[in-house]
């Protein structure tokens, strides 16, 4: 009798020791999904398609400057242009900068218009991590065109 | 976040050259992700969210700002001119006040 007494006990422990373990678990399980709200490669694309109306684009006549190191993510210079005439018959519609590795990929979208007379436009962005940054171009036909750039981020600049 | 916004407008040039224009405006762009330290509550996201340039009432450029635009919004970009005028532009914070600057331009 005292025997089984003791068993239930010790699977009472058990049981318990269990529960919380589970309980600790699903405890950080939440933690981490609350902090996986991140951007991926896979939502910059997904973002961009969106933006681009489904086209994926031509790599090539974008072009993006960033410096190779920002020892500061808080502010980066970034230029984009785009090789194209600026006429009338012939222009940059829009210009979209996407993240891929900041907590949202989304960064500026550039409406441009012929009266620009050049295919360049310049910011200041903010950066989370070392990561590529990707620009599209579309132009007034529907095409789009796509560049990107790597840059290594020392200190990051979001959040805080 | 009351100063004025800086603006940089060639006064003149000829007709047909292509000129820079910069602006540089001074906002904290609160993202909305950093939280408060005392309190661990989220501040509030106020960014300007977008940018219009507009020449004679028409417009040359315009931008959709994320809170991954750096805080002090700055641009820089080009317009082709052909006739003298007045460059407007506007800043248009969450919540939708706007905030405006001009500069005039001689072409010959």
């Amino acid at each position: 009798m005292s025997m089984d007494k003791i068993k239930t006990k010790i699977l009472d422990r058990r049981q318990i020791l269990k529960g919380v373990g589970l309980g600790a678990l699903a405890l950080a399980g939440t933690g981490l999904s609350s902090k996986t709200v991140q951007a991926t490669p896979d939502k910059a694309s997904e973002y961009l398609s969106k933006l681009t109306s489904g086209a994926a684009g031509t790599k090539g006549k974008v072009t993006v400057k960033l410096p190779e190191i920002a020892e500061n993510g808080r502010t980066v210079p970034i230029t984009v242009s785009v090789d194209s005439p600026m006429t009338e018959s012939d222009y940059v519609k829009s210009v979209h900068i996407v993240s891929e590795r900041n907590p949202q990929p989304e960064v500026i979208s550039f409406n441009l218009s012929p009266a620009m007379g050049k295919a360049e436009v310049s910011t200041r962005m903010r950066l989370g991590k070392t990561q590529k940054v990707r620009a599209a171009a579309v132009m007034n036909d529907g095409s789009v065109y796509t560049g990107d750039k790597e840059i290594k981020v020392t200190i990051g600049g979001c959040g805080g | 976040m009351a100063k004025k916004p800086r603006i940089k407008v060639p006064k003149t040039a000829k007709s047909g050259e292509t000129i820079l224009i910069k602006t540089l405006m001074s906002h904290k762009m609160e993202t909305g992700v950093r939280k408060n330290k005392k309190t661990g509550k989220l501040i509030p996201r106020k960014i300007i969210n977008k940018f219009v340039c507009k020449f004679n009432g028409k417009e040359v450029m315009s931008a959709d700002l994320h809170p991954a635009v750096a805080a002090n919004p700055y641009f820089a970009f080009y317009a082709k001119a052909t006739e003298s005028g007045t460059f407007d532009f506007e800043w248009i914070e969450d919540g939708g006040k706007i905030i405006t600057a001009s500069g005039n331009i001689v072409v010959t």
